[in-house]
């Protein structure tokens, strides 16, 4: 352990931002520094709920993420959220964009939000993010969301990471539920409708209660409507979530 | 034959001569061949349907165009000056451009206003700052266009509150509120309050006018801003036609008939140096907006069916290096919208690209209004470019490519579902890329920016709005806080927000508000309360 | 190790809506291999610290295009040096008049890009710049 790391935890323990972040950053960039950090902190770990939302593109993920945070925060809980976007498979860059719609939050101290890029891992979560989550648990944060992309198959190891995984629909994801069946609907705990106040809301809705493929090791999802943006729902989610919590 | 000739190899200097339509290349030559065979051959004269060649029979023979240059910058009494300027100088026309915090919802002594103040136009707060902007200029007879949309219903409450303690009938009033919130959530940004909210004020107004302000135009629907974010000129014509049907639809789904209201809505495009590609969206756009008013819409009167649109000169296109050379930029720009038939013209200054346009910039961009009007020949007949083969066939080109995206977008359920999804932004933000990337490789050739360079050149004078102007703002906004009677104050906004959560016409409640001197940050936070605030939704 | 990535933040403050520039300039950056948070428009410069905070990013990118850089730049600058952000890369782009280059470098931007400005300059400029910080390097 360099002086160096020993400040930077240090730091993050008496609730320095910074020196989270650039811990954050070491995890992600593999550090051989890491194991070590890790272990030190190990004590501290297991107090944090660490909730999974995925979905695909257009589902309105980060401003469900927005509008729950504000309720979280309003029971007085503190967050940590991470949101992982795909990196570009022919560069390795990225844009990362989902931000964008937890202004409100930025200057809540109870509040950490960083984003992440997948940098070409399997299973849509890039390697740091385990490490960023046990980061962000061992700072102390009551409640851990992790936001992903998800389109099938490749979303989940978000369910080895999660303790909770939500997933958000919307309306027109009805044709898709066939093909994410034996995917990232089998691991779900919660699967929220958003935007119910479109077509078909219902009836996906109804087809998701129905649709518990046989052989699910799971318990059946909760199924939730929601229409973040009006802030309908969300109370509804969570409870749904607090109810895991406190049960676990 | 003709058509053999023309389709023989020969060496030329380019692989592809491109137009901005979507996978459309320029012919070497063109003929009659190349003119529409299965459509209807557009020999309608002008101010006949659809009015490709002109809405009017007589074009600029009639009457110019309205020479109206944007402007307002520092507080109401620079912005007075320059008016009256302007005015002295033969402008027709006003056009007030607003400093941000005024367009959207914050008084100038708002933290978010810090360095905003008076930059990117006029600080105006209170009814007091308008009516000290038009001093000494009669409203009832000037004609005004404001570019304000999310407070656009605020700012006409106060243009009309002004015009009226000068003694002036507002059933009189001649102008333009942009009003135009859909394209605020595509390119311009200036939004405040979700969609559905700001559909129904957007609407508010256009009911109010066809009422009360029967001579004013109640929307100036925009595609200059999409192309200043990088939109090619068949998305510029494609997406503000399928804003405008939304628009039209929103009225005739709140009761009211299309010819009531329909010949008070106006547009706004802008014009890029690609001349002739340039004239041909215009035309385009007549024919597309007159057929989808009358066929769509069922209009009946013809006013309904014909594209009356202002024109800027793009601000894009202007380079820092070498700003002489944008004089000759905008002189192409301009003559694009001349031969294109505008009703109003706005010419860019030259050195637009480096801060507020100065003094004996914006002459020399009036000039060259003025020298296309009187000393160039273009307007003496009307549609001078019609029966071109190129030019007909690339007004089918832009008609075509611009339906193809007002189709798209009818299927995923109209503009605003096409906004929410991010389809407009998105097909934009593409655009806009592309298009640098083809700059960056030098296939895109920019005359004194990627070719033709010069060293170090001279700075040009440029006009400065020093940090005393926010000072004395908001120094002016406390003596009105303080002075007000704020008893009287707190009742119009509380009659606002009632007015905000009930179904009726918010603008009657609006102009009381501006009566009292309450101010655009205090009636926007009294929306605020009752629509909450629209967040980006960061699409790249 | 894996490798690690240019992190870089863009960013609005103030009220300007012009995002053409930024937007280009996210996906250049993207193209260039660089990860960029993308913090949009209508910010203050306490927002855009924190954010530049939780973020660990090597650059910071600011737009402006309304004039009001003289005020916004600085201070945005100044908020996170002062909260540990002292070796982060500050650039600059918009509508900014060359007599208040000096100012603005003088308040830690380090270089100014106005319109025009090839994106490969600007990727090449950060890339030269930007050594990566963190302790690894250090050791």
């Amino acid at each position: 352990m360099t002086p160096e790391i020993a400040r930077l935890v240090g730091g993050m323990l008496a609730g320095d931002k910074p020196s989270l972040a650039r811990l954050i950053s070491l995890a992600e960039d593999d550090s051989p520094h890491f194991p070590e950090i890790l272990e030190m902190l190990r004590p501290r770990l297991g107090k944090s709920y660490c909730v999974g939302i995925t979905g695909p593109p257009g589902a309105g993920k980060s401003t469900l993420i927005d509008r729950l945070v504000a309720v979280i925060r309003s029971r007085g809980l503190s967050v940590g959220i991470i949101l992982v976007d795909p990196s570009s498979p022919v560069s390795g860059g990225a844009v990362l964009g989902d931000r964008v719609r937890m202004q409100r939050h930025y200057l809540d101290e109870g509040v950490f939000i960083r984003s992440m890029a997948t940098r070409g891992s399997q299973g849509g979560l890039s390697g740091g993010v385990q490490a960023a989550v046990s980061l962000l648990a061992a700072s102390g944060r009551d409640i851990i969301i992790i936001e992903t992309v998800g389109v099938g198959q490749t979303e989940l190891g978000i369910s080895g990471i999660a303790d909770v995984v939500v997933l958000l629909l919307v309306p027109e994801s009805g044709d898709d539920i066939q093909a994410m069946k034996a995917g990232i609907v089998e691991i779900a705990d919660i699967i929220v409708v958003n935007k119910a106040d479109r077509e078909g809301a219902e009836r996906l809705a109804e087809q998701l209660k129905a649709a518990v493929a046989p052989g699910r090791t799971k318990a059946v999802p909760q199924v939730i409507t929601a229409q973040a943006i009006n802030d309908i729902g969300i109370e509804a989610l969570y409870r749904a979530i607090e109810k895991r919590r406190k049960g676990r | 034959m003709v058509e053999k000739k023309a389709n023989r190899e020969l060496p030329e200097r380019k692989k592809e001569f491109k137009t901005t339509v979507d996978g459309t290349v320029v012919n070497r030559v063109y003929t009659a061949d190349d003119l529409g065979k299965d459509r209807q051959v557009d020999v309608a004269l002008p101010g006949e349907y659809p009015y490709t060649r002109h809405i009017m029979p007589g074009g600029y023979r009639t009457r110019l165009w309205t020479m109206r240059q944007y402007a307002g910058f520092a507080t109401v009494e620079e912005t007075n000056n320059r008016y009256k300027y302007l005015y002295a100088q033969g402008q027709t026309g006003f056009s007030v451009a607003f400093h941000l915090p005024t367009q959207e919802g914050y008084d100038s002594d708002h933290p978010l206003s810090a360095g905003e103040v008076g930059r990117c136009g006029v600080a105006v707060d209170s009814l007091e700052d308008m009516e000290k902007l038009w001093e000494g200029i009669p409203l009832a007879e000037v004609s005004t266009s404001m570019t304000i949309n999310a407070t656009a219903p605020i700012l006409l409450a106060m243009y009309a509150a002004a015009a009226q303690k000068q003694g002036a009938d507002i059933s009189c009033l001649r102008g333009t509120v942009q009003n135009d919130i859909l394209k605020e959530y595509i390119a311009r940004n200036t939004y405040i309050f979700g969609p559905a909210p700001s559909m129904r004020l957007v609407t508010d107004l256009c009911v109010y006018c066809a009422q009360d302000m029967p001579q004013w135009n109640s929307i100036s629907i925009s595609g200059y801003h999409m192309r200043e974010a990088g939109a090619t000129a068949a998305q510029e014509a494609g997406f503000t036609v399928a804003n405008g049907i939304a628009y039209v639809q929103a009225m005739i789904d709140r009761g009211m008939s299309v010819d009531s209201f329909a010949p008070r809505f106006s547009f706004f495009f802008a014009a890029y140096t690609n001349l002739l590609e340039e004239v041909a969206k215009f035309r385009a756009l007549r024919r597309i907006w007159a057929k989808i008013m009358k066929e769509r819409f069922g209009a009946k009167d013809p006013k309904s069916m014909m594209l009356r649109y202002h024109v800027q000169t793009d601000g894009f296109t202007l380079t820092g290096q070498q700003p002489l050379n944008n004089i000759v930029r905008v002189t192409l720009q301009a003559l694009a919208a001349v031969m294109g038939g505008c009703q109003s013209l706005h010419t860019n200054s030259f050195d637009e690209a480096l801060a507020l346009p100065s003094e004996e910039a914006v002459q020399v961009a009036l000039r060259t209004q003025q020298i296309i009007a009187h000393e160039s020949g273009v307007a003496d007949t009307v549609d001078p470019l019609g029966g071109s083969y190129y030019i007909e066939w690339l007004t089918d080109r832009i008609e075509d490519g611009a339906m193809r995206y007002i189709n798209e977008i009818d299927k995923m359920g109209g503009a605003l579902k096409a906004i929410e999804k991010g389809y407009i932004q998105r097909e934009i933000a593409a655009s806009a890329y592309n298009y640098q990337r083809e700059v960056d490789a030098g296939e895109q050739l920019i005359v004194g920016v990627n070719r033709f360079t010069t060293g170090g050149e001279p700075a040009p004078e440029l006009l400065e709005v020093g940090p005393e102007v926010e000072q004395r703002q908001v120094a002016r906004l406390s003596r009105l806080k303080r002075e007000r009677d704020n008893q009287k104050v707190g009742e119009v906004l509380d009659r606002v927000y009632v007015a905000a959560r009930g179904d009726g016409n918010i603008m009657p409640a609006l102009i009381d508000a501006v009566k009292a001197y309450a101010t655009v940050g205090e009636i926007s936070d009294a929306l605020r309360g009752v629509f909450g605030e629209y967040r980006e939704t960061g699409i790249l | 190790m894996r490798d690690k990535k240019v992190r870089v933040l863009l960013a609005k403050p103030g009220l300007d809506g012009h995002d053409r520039g930024l937007k280009v300039l996210a996906r250049g950056l993207r193209d260039a291999g660089m990860e960029v948070i993308y913090l949009g428009l209508r910010l203050t410069p306490e927002q855009i610290a924190q954010a530049a905070l939780e973020e660990d990013v090597d650059v910071v990118g600011l737009s402006c295009l309304s004039g009001a850089h003289m005020v916004l730049f600085p201070k945005t600058v100044g908020l996170i040096k002062e909260k540990g952000g002292g070796d982060i890369l500050f650039i600059g782009g918009g509508i900014i008049p060359g007599k208040d280059i000096p100012g603005l470098e003088a308040a830690g931007i380090a270089m100014v890009f106005g319109p025009g400005t090839p994106i490969g300059e600007i990727t090449g400029f950060m890339k030269e710049r930007v050594r990566r910080r963190g302790v690894d390097n250090q050791d």
